[in-house]
């Protein structure tokens, strides 16, 4: 039963594990680019979050009204003012500035809140739990962040299929050179996507401090498991990523099932054995 | 409508234009002929901005598009028809159409219009837009040019790897869309194509402008030698 | 080093530059007067200059596979941390003089980089950086788990084993210094040499285009996994040599990203990237900063930081590739540059 257990709980962590990985998946998606600080951005949101709960006294989930729209904001001007200089036939310049930023974050963050370990308060929800069967119980808030994790995987499917910014966004992704002719502008298009991927990337932040405890040095532990969860999942498919988000959970509770200090280790070996078997992941849409 | 005067364009240290001038009237239907290499399809991509202009050498209705980003010129009102069609392998047949309109530009074209003009688009509106033939991805990247009701429509190579009597149908089109009061630029390797429609004729060669005129006043002589570039006596 | 110029009727191609034929003295005097340290240094400085000798190794190599190779890695400090563990797995267990440690820890880190090198390729640009990045991650929690090297908390070297160094201290620290040195200009002349070889051109031809160098006959998979597999080596004997400083090893310090990769590509990066020069500069830029801003604390991360992203946007090809633009510079150039004196010479016979 507890292996069950673990397995049931690494589902629901990899619903976290999505959220963590869909901004990254959509914006290497759109535009080839990866972002080093991503999981920095994260932690960025955390912060934001738990600053507005010791402010205002407000409940964290609705700290999201602000943080959300101010880092997509944010992440709209990162990408128009900085990031679109980077790209280009060269893989160096977006990694290394983007590498860049990620250090410095995280140093500013330490500066701003200490390396003190934090958690944000959610009352009764922290502990809220039912009783599935003997033995298994489930979290309400690890569900309510898997559930969370599918609606906004399937809120942004409707937008890439239903609407005209997501048919630009995907027409940029397929040819960035004939979209112009479209009359849009790839600096323009590439900027909505990061302020897509930095709204998820907001309720992602806010739903680890709920659920964990974080410190300004942990953005890029949540980098690499985004990244795990994205290439196991494939390229392009952001369902694809929810499965790979839930195939790491599950890898690293069933690790931590065996030794605690092996979660962590097991999530990387099944992201590395998927890449000896197949290194475009279990459902690419995309090529890299 | 258009004028383009003294054009020169450069892909990094090579030169692919030199000091072209031209010019479209409002309502004309010109053709741009040449072989291989003579400069048609650069002169394209710079007038569509994709390729760099400097200074005041293309003036589209009063305004400078030298120097413009590519969707600031086709915001203007030009639309263009890619070589090779270019459509988007994600989207569908309805949706590469669609994306045409971004621009947001009013007009005749729509939907409704491009599928009465090419039926077959209509039956295949879900398909994926690249798993079409040939000649109805070409119809697909007419439709979707014609979907920003443009007051300019260039385009390029549209006969190229088509079967003859798919061209020919494809060519059924230009004088639809110019009865519309769409003002067409054709390019074309194929000549008699090209001089079937076109009111008027540039020939390009080595990334000039060769020869230019109406189609009946010019002998196939002339022409034969602005294309490649023989010298009259030779010829 | 000899003219390297190649006599041909109409042109001569050479490598060597006005400035390369001079520094090559003062460099030569600047090595035998390093050397010389244990003399006239103190302890501090010459633990100083260990420090800035390893870094300078590590920002070779790193610069050799993301430069050169365009193999951009997040993932160095796996090699590091290897090399680091293997000196004591070397020393403790298996009984290997310290000095000895070092080269077998290199062995060890190339031998580990064959399948790890392996698995990598089979990932893209930005995803071989993070790839790596992912796999000195697994090495780090994996030796934090072996309980016979400290497990998560590590362990000290002991001090019969840092006896058999040399006898007394003095003597040990003038040993660990003379290898940092030979490691560090040894790095930089096998990068130098490397890059004026058959391998050099290679890699000129992969960076220029890499799916038409294949036509010319170059393996661009095997010229970039064996250009991976010796920075590992020479990286994994730096990780020995900073730990035989240190005398102290843990998963943590040992695989740090912080220490052995991020500090390596800002110093890469604001010293000019893709250059021999580059490296060096920005290892003493980095050093210079240091000194100054010490109590800065992480502010001084924050400036670095700063100071790469500007360098990436506004000045790519950093401090010496804007000194070498600006005023034509090459001190150790591995390009070959054309002669045309001898082709515009009308009396020697040139095809044309």
């Amino acid at each position: 039963m507890e292996w069950i257990n673990a397995i049931v709980q690494g589902v629901l962590l990899g619903g976290l594990y999505a959220l963590f990985a869909t901004g990254l998946s959509l914006m290497f998606g759109v535009m080839r680019f990866v972002n080093i600080a991503h999981g920095d951005f994260i932690i960025i949101a955390a912060f934001a979050a738990f600053t507005l709960t010791s402010l205002t006294g407000m409940h964290p989930l609705a700290t999201l009204i602000v943080v959300a729209p101010v880092l997509a904001l944010a992440g709209y001007a990162n990408q128009r003012l900085i990031l679109n200089r980077t790209l280009g036939k060269d893989i160096l310049p977006p990694l290394l500035v983007t590498f860049g930023m990620s250090v410095v974050l995280q140093n500013l963050m330490l500066e701003a809140f200490t390396a003190d370990s934090r958690r944000l308060q959610s009352g009764a929800l922290e502990t809220a739990s039912f009783q599935v069967i003997d033995g298994l119980s489930i979290g309400v808030l690890p569900l309510l962040v898997f559930l969370v994790a599918v609606a906004v995987i399937w809120s942004l499917q409707r937008v890439f299929y239903g609407t005209g910014v997501g048919r630009l966004l995907r027409a940029t992704s397929d040819d960035q050179t004939t979209v112009k002719l479209m009359g849009a502008n790839n600096a323009h298009i590439f900027a909505i996507a990061t302020a897509i991927a930095s709204f998820v990337v907001a309720i992602a932040g806010v739903f680890l401090a709920m659920r964990t405890n974080f410190d300004p040095s942990i953005g890029p532990a949540r980098l690499l498991f985004a990244f795990e969860a994205v290439i196991i999942g494939g390229l392009g498919n952001l369902w694809g990523t929810l499965a790979g988000g839930i195939l790491l959970g599950v890898a690293q509770n069933i690790g931590a099932q065996i030794d605690p200090g092996f979660q962590v280790l097991f999530g990387h070996l099944v992201f590395l054995a998927i890449i000896a078997v197949r290194p475009e992941g279990l459902f690419p849409r995309i090529k890299a | 409508m258009l004028t383009v005067s003294n054009l020169d364009a450069y892909y990094g240290d090579f030169q692919a234009l030199f000091g072209v001038d031209l010019y479209v009237d409002a309502g004309e239907t010109i053709a741009i002929i040449g072989s291989n290499g003579a400069g048609k399809s650069t002169l394209m991509r710079t007038l569509t901005g994709l390729t760099p202009s400097s200074g005041d050498t293309i003036r589209f209705d009063g305004q400078v598009l030298s120097g413009q980003p590519a969707h600031a010129i086709v915001k203007a009102g030009l639309a263009m028809v890619p070589e090779g069609r270019k459509l988007f392998p994600s989207l569908s047949v309805e949706e590469n159409l669609l994306i045409g309109a971004n621009p947001g530009r009013d007009g005749l074209w729509n939907l409704d219009k491009v599928y009465a003009m090419f039926p077959v688009l209509s039956e295949r509106r879900n398909n994926a837009g690249t798993a079409l033939s040939g000649g109805q991805q070409q119809m697909v990247a007419i439709g979707r040019a014609l979907m920003s009701n443009p007051k300019l429509l260039l385009c390029d190579e549209i006969s190229l790897g088509l079967a003859p009597i798919i061209i020919k149908d494809i060519y059924t089109a230009i004088p639809q869309i110019k009865a519309e009061g769409t003002t067409i630029v054709v390019v074309e390797q194929d000549i008699n194509q090209a001089l079937s429609v076109a009111d008027r004729v540039y020939c390009m060669q080595e990334g000039r402008v060769s020869l230019t005129g109406r189609p009946d006043a010019l002998t196939r002589e002339e022409i034969t030698a602005a294309y490649f570039g023989l010298e009259k006596e030779d010829a | 080093m000899t003219d390297m110029s190649v006599e041909k009727p109409g042109a001569s191609v050479s490598r060597a530059t006005r400035e390369s034929k001079i520094a090559l003295p003062i460099l030569i005097v600047l090595v035998v007067f390093l050397a010389a340290a244990p003399w006239w240094a103190g302890r501090a400085d010459m633990r100083l200059m260990v420090e800035i000798f390893y870094y300078l190794v590590l920002a070779q190599m790193w610069n050799l596979l993301a430069g050169y190779a365009g193999l951009v890695s997040i993932g160095q400090q796996a090699y590091v941390g290897i090399g680091g563990y293997m000196l004591f797995i070397g020393t403790v267990f298996l009984g290997v003089h310290p000095l000895a440690a070092v080269i077998v820890a290199g062995v060890a880190a190339a031998i580990l980089a064959l399948p790890s090198g392996a698995l990598l390729f089979r990932l893209r640009g930005p995803y071989f950086a993070i790839g790596a990045w992912v796999l000195a991650e697994t090495f780090r929690l994996i030796f934090a788990q072996v309980s016979a090297l400290g497990g998560g908390s590590g362990m000290s070297l002991p001090t019969d084993i840092v006896r058999s160094i040399a006898d007394g201290r003095s003597a040990r620290e003038a040993v660990v210094y003379w290898t940092a040195l030979g490691l560090a200009v040894g790095s930089v002349v096998a990068v130098y040499y490397l890059l004026r070889s058959r391998f050099g051109l290679a890699l000129t031809a992969i960076r220029d285009n890499e799916e038409a160098s294949g036509s010319l006959g170059v393996n661009a998979w095997m010229t970039k996994f064996s250009i991976y597999i010796i920075a590992a080596f020479v990286t994994g004997m730096t990780g020995a040599l900073i730990f035989l400083q240190k005398l102290r090893i843990s998963p943590d310090a040992a695989f740090s990203v912080n220490d052995w990769t991020a500090f390596v590509i800002f110093m890469v990066v604001i010293g000019g990237i893709g250059t021999i020069e580059g490296p060096i500069i920005g290892v003493i830029v980095f050093f210079v900063l240091r000194e100054f801003a010490a109590d800065w604390g992480s502010w001084y991360l924050i400036l670095l930081g700063t100071v790469a992203i500007v360098v990436m946007l506004k000045a790519p090809k950093g401090v010496w590739g804007y000194v070498a633009e600006r005023w034509g510079l090459s001190i150790l150039p591995v390009a070959r540059r054309l002669d045309l004196n001898s082709v515009l010479d009308p009396s020697r016979k040139s095809r044309h």
